[in-house]
């Protein structure tokens, strides 16, 4: 059974991010694993390598979409050739649902290629959600918005992260791609509770949740994507379990990839929590 | 009578107090971007002054919030940098027969003189060094001595770029071909690239790929821990002047490039611009050696091309 009305993939497991120096060891050793997630924008592409390892992917796994530069916070309209792009890919690749950053990250047609965060405002809410609507009616397929992690706060802000979370997530009536690292990487950076943050967000969004490792600095914590996942994020993901259900869940590890099997023996850690009964909403 | 209020000096805000519309949002992200995308300073920050002299200080202390650890400033740098170091890793690694010809503080300097005037304007990386031959034509100063190598290998690399994964439409049949006969007009895939240089630059970058100097761009290297940098002695020498033509091209999703004669490029060039075979080769092989079997050649340099699958059907005006 599903846990909520935007988690009907509860048999979707752990899966783990496709990445380059893992293409030969999955090809040839075909490792069970649940599904991957893959960077729309690396297969947004014409021809070459990129769709023909995609598609041998294809042929034997479950694969889900995850953007980085869709930009939903971004003031600018949606580019169109983007759209077309990302619906193309998910026929492709039939993706259920596809996420992407509430965040922003282009303006005036310039690009930053980074997950910005946003003023957390009404107004910005607004904008954001009416974006987030617009992508799900183009490609048609259901869209999770992410929380970003960030090490900056706004003078701007008329609200918390998670209200702000909460409110776009209401507002364009999408899913949450909940990534506990994230939410303890900002707590850390902006001096807030993660457990409010995590009891305080629409739980029956929650279609999918993001683990990965990060980076302590002498004066922040940055969001590497380069280290096995720590205690305290394993902990904020028990939590966010017992309140969410079982929900899809996927390890990044993105820079200094160890081995296949490292990785997704990491990702497989989740399992234990994932056996846990919710809590009744 | 009331002493009159002396006029503020201090200039105007840059950004909205709130921000209640797209408009103010578009503001806010216009600031915030302008910051990212102006150079770092020698040490890696936030330069000292945005662009009306006033202090980056007070710009930044506008809309970032301060905390006990950092200031506005100092939150808005991690993220200037993050900007910085992503773009010039990328031109870095897409680039690396440039660079070896700059040298690395060189290159960064091009690099930087480059994104500062073009920011990526594509939702994808791979876009980013698109105009950058176009830059060194029109910035020579940047690559000097060396301008016209520099030129010459950054469009090589760019090329390189799209036969990696830029579009292969369904190639020309022999039913294609023998239906037309000599007003045959194809189209060359747009995966395929085909330069004059004035320099070797194919030969160049074979050469720094056999030192091993290419590798110190590429992640790759990273995987290799027994690697080590190629000595300052096995840096190939940079290549003299010599009238060049290649393809670069795509085969089974790998990335080649072939040395063409001079009358198969002007052949291709012919070709790619829309000229039936038969007007192709007359154009091309006018001053000819009369003494070489030209129809012999040409026949045998198509069924090469053709086998490669260089070619595809012209698409009519007005399909993209």
């Amino acid at each position: 059974m599903p846990a909520n009305p935007f988690n009907n993939h509860t048999d979707y497991g752990i899966g783990i991010g496709l990445r380059v120096p893992h293409y030969r060891h999955i090809l040839e050793k075909k490792p069970v694993v649940d599904w991957f997630e893959i960077i729309s924008e690396n297969f947004m592409v014409d021809g070459g390598r990129p769709l023909e390892i995609l598609d041998k992917i294809l042929e034997q796994y479950r694969v889900v979409q995850h953007g980085v530069s869709m930009y939903f916070g971004s003031a600018d309209k949606p580019n169109r050739e983007h759209l077309k792009r990302l619906k193309s890919l998910a026929r492709r690749t039939q993706t259920p649902w596809l996420s992407d950053h509430l965040c922003w990250g282009s303006v005036d047609g310039r690009y930053t290629h980074d997950l910005l965060p946003m003023p957390y405002t009404h107004g910005a809410a607004r904008h954001t959600a009416s974006k987030i609507r617009l992508v799900r009616d183009f490609v048609e397929v259901p869209v999770c918005v992410e929380n970003v992690s960030s090490y900056t706060e706004f003078h701007q802000s008329e609200m918390t992260e998670w209200e702000f979370l909460s409110e776009v997530a209401e507002a364009a009536d999408c899913g949450i791609l909940l990534d506990v690292n994230n939410i303890y990487v900002s707590s850390k950076n902006h001096g807030f509770d993660p457990y409010e943050y995590l009891d305080n967000v629409p739980h029956q969004r929650v279609g999918q949740i993001h683990i990965a490792g990060h980076t302590r600095f002498k004066k922040y914590i940055l969001d590497t994507h380069d280290h096995p996942v720590l205690d305290p994020v394993w902990k904020l993901y028990e939590h966010a379990i017992k309140l969410c259900g079982h929900t899809a869940t996927l390890l990044e590890w993105d820079d200094r990839i160890p081995s296949f099997d490292e990785v997704h023996d990491e990702a497989l850690k989740a399992a234990r929590f994932l056996a846990a009964p919710a809590v009744a909403a | 009578m009331k002493p009159s209020k002396p006029p503020d000096s201090s200039p105007p805000r840059l950004l909205p107090p709130r921000i209640r519309s797209v408009s103010d949002l578009r503001q806010f992200q216009s600031v915030m971007a302008e910051a990212l995308f102006r150079p770092l300073s020698s040490r890696d920050g936030l330069q000292a002054r945005w662009s009306d002299g006033r202090p980056m200080a007070s710009v930044a202390g506008e809309f970032v919030k301060p905390n006990s650890r950092l200031t506005s400033v100092e939150r808005l740098e991690i993220y200037a940098r993050s900007y910085w170091f992503r773009v010039l890793d990328c031109l870095y690694e897409d680039y690396p027969g440039l660079r070896a010809i700059l040298g690395r503080r060189r290159f960064m300097k091009l690099a930087t003189a480059f994104l500062a005037q073009f920011p990526s304007a594509s939702f994808t990386l791979r876009n980013l060094g698109s105009r950058l031959p176009q830059f060194i034509e029109d910035q020579p100063a940047f690559a000097a001595p060396h301008a016209a190598l520099a030129i010459d290998m950054a469009r090589f690399e760019w090329a390189q770029v799209i036969a990696f994964d830029g579009p292969a439409l369904p190639t020309l049949t022999q039913d294609d071909i023998l239906d037309a006969g000599p007003a045959l007009r194809v189209a060359l895939q747009p995966c395929v690239t085909i330069l004059e240089c004035a320099y070797p630059v194919d030969q160049f970058a074979l050469a720094l790929k056999k030192s091993g100097l290419r590798g110190e761009a590429s992640n790759a290297l990273q995987a290799m821990p027994d690697s080590r940098p190629a000595s300052r002695a096995a840096r190939p020498r940079l290549p003299r002047p010599a009238r060049t033509f290649v393809v670069v091209h795509r085969q089974d999703n790998s990335i080649y490039f072939k040395r063409l004669d001079p009358e198969a490029f002007a052949i291709l060039t012919a070709l790619r611009d829309g000229r039936t075979l038969s007007n192709a080769c007359a154009v091309s092989l006018r001053e000819a050696d009369p003494a070489v079997d030209w129809a012999a050649r040409v026949q045998q340099w198509f069924r090469t091309w053709q086998s490669l699958g260089w070619f595809c059907r012209r698409l009519k005006r007005g399909r993209a």
